[in-house]
């Protein structure tokens, strides 16, 4: 049993003086994704899939190549700030500072990945 | 993790049924839940038949007479029976509402009535509010200054500064709201919850106080405001028509403004 006062329960280690960032950072992304992600839907329905040099050759050019960039680092920022709130919503306890790094190392694994790959279908560099 | 099953010594069993005498012809019942920790024993939902051609109007005209004529173990908090002193809140039809304010003939069917959710139940319809009115006093309900006040007046305000701080302080703290919104269900040891918010707010419209600076950096929180996930639970549940939701989001906006 704890004889704390309930007033110091509540203050507990007092505000973190942050949240605006990551509520903002948030709300830019998704702004940011209605237009890239209705360009994107309706670019891919627009691609003869069964022709793989006419889809290298759409991720080549330097405008589609740097809008599926943005494309990338806003979904992945945006998903990464959306699962962060989830887990600190649900989960508690000893496992949820390991569940946060762990999403946000498989992230940036992600982005990286998507960047690399984008780069070399774009620049020719992986024939 | 959060808790989608109740505890084993939490889930509700099947009470007993109190009979309406066989001369009652407007007969409603009232299913209630009933939790009485010094016996030991899981809560139970109690079903009560009333006669309503001999009872008021409202939800706790009911509950009254049933404490006064059928069981008198039936424990409720209230007071002023006209929804002022927020003492009578608890969950009625699946709705967190004023017992005094919500008529009977509103409801559908089976009247089932449960102390608010998600707090801890001291007995029957009495949850302890302990933690909620902690959070209150956190936000620091009063006029903070630096300016002395005037020797010889009252610190003035013009009717339409006054008109922002009108609905925020008709709020009675009855935690209609808080008790509705899930993300203060998972998480009430560390988010403020909507009432807590919206008290929080209306001292930061009130043209009069000083601290504004202060009270948006205590807030900016993680946990403390972001919890919030405009759910908007609070707005639809708040017994006196206020709009702690609205409340939350412009407090977002102040924090975000202050940034810009």
């Amino acid at each position: 049993m704890s004889l704390q006062s309930p007033l110091r329960r509540v203050m507990g280690l007092g505000s973190a003086k942050e949240g605006a960032g990551h509520w903002w950072a948030q709300r830019l992304t998704a702004i940011a994704l209605v237009p890239l992600g209705l360009w994107f839907v309706f670019s891919v329905l627009g691609l003869d899939h069964g022709q793989y040099e006419l889809v290298r050759a759409w991720i080549a050019d330097p405008a589609h190549a740097i809008l599926l960039l943005l494309l990338i680092l806003a979904l992945l920022y945006h998903s990464c700030l959306g699962l962060q709130v989830v887990i600190e919503d649900y989960v508690h306890g000893a496992t949820k500072v390991a569940t946060l790094i762990s999403v946000q190392f498989a992230h940036v694994l992600v982005a990286v990945s998507s960047i690399y790959a984008i780069i070399v279908v774009s620049v020719g560099a992986g024939t | 993790m959060a808790e989608f099953r109740l505890p084993s010594n939490s889930r509700v069993q099947q009470g007993k049924t109190h009979k309406a005498p066989a001369s009652a012809v407007n007969v409603r019942r009232f299913a209630v839940y009933r939790y009485d920790p010094d016996s030991g024993n899981n809560p139970r939902v109690d079903t009560y038949e009333v006669d309503l051609d001999q009872c008021g109007p409202m939800v706790l005209d009911a509950l009254i007479k049933i404490k006064n004529e059928i069981d008198s173990t039936l424990t409720f908090r209230r007071s002023c029976r006209e929804g002022i002193c927020g003492s009578c809140a608890m969950n009625i039809d699946g709705g967190n509402t004023l017992a005094c304010t919500q008529a009977i003939e509103d409801i559908g069917g089976d009247i089932k009535i449960y102390p608010l959710p998600h707090m801890p139940v001291i007995k029957d319809l009495v949850p302890d509010l302990t933690n909620f009115y902690a959070q209150y006093a956190s936000i620091k309900p009063w006029l903070q200054t630096r300016t002395p006040a005037p020797p010889d007046s009252e610190r003035l305000q013009s009717k339409d500064d006054q008109e922002l701080i009108d609905s925020p302080s008709a709020c009675i703290l009855c935690a209609c709201c808080s008790t509705s919104c899930p993300s203060y269900w998972w998480n009430s040891d560390r988010y403020l919850g909507p009432a807590a918010l919206l008290a929080s707010y209306r001292w930061l419209v009130d043209t009069r106080d000083e601290a504004t600076g202060e009270r948006l950096d205590e807030l900016e929180d993680p946990f403390r405001l972001y919890r919030c996930h405009t759910i908007m639970n609070c707005t639809n549940a708040c017994p006196k028509d206020l709009n702690p939701a609205r409340a939350i989001g412009e407090i977002k906006q102040m924090i975000a403004l202050r940034r810009l």
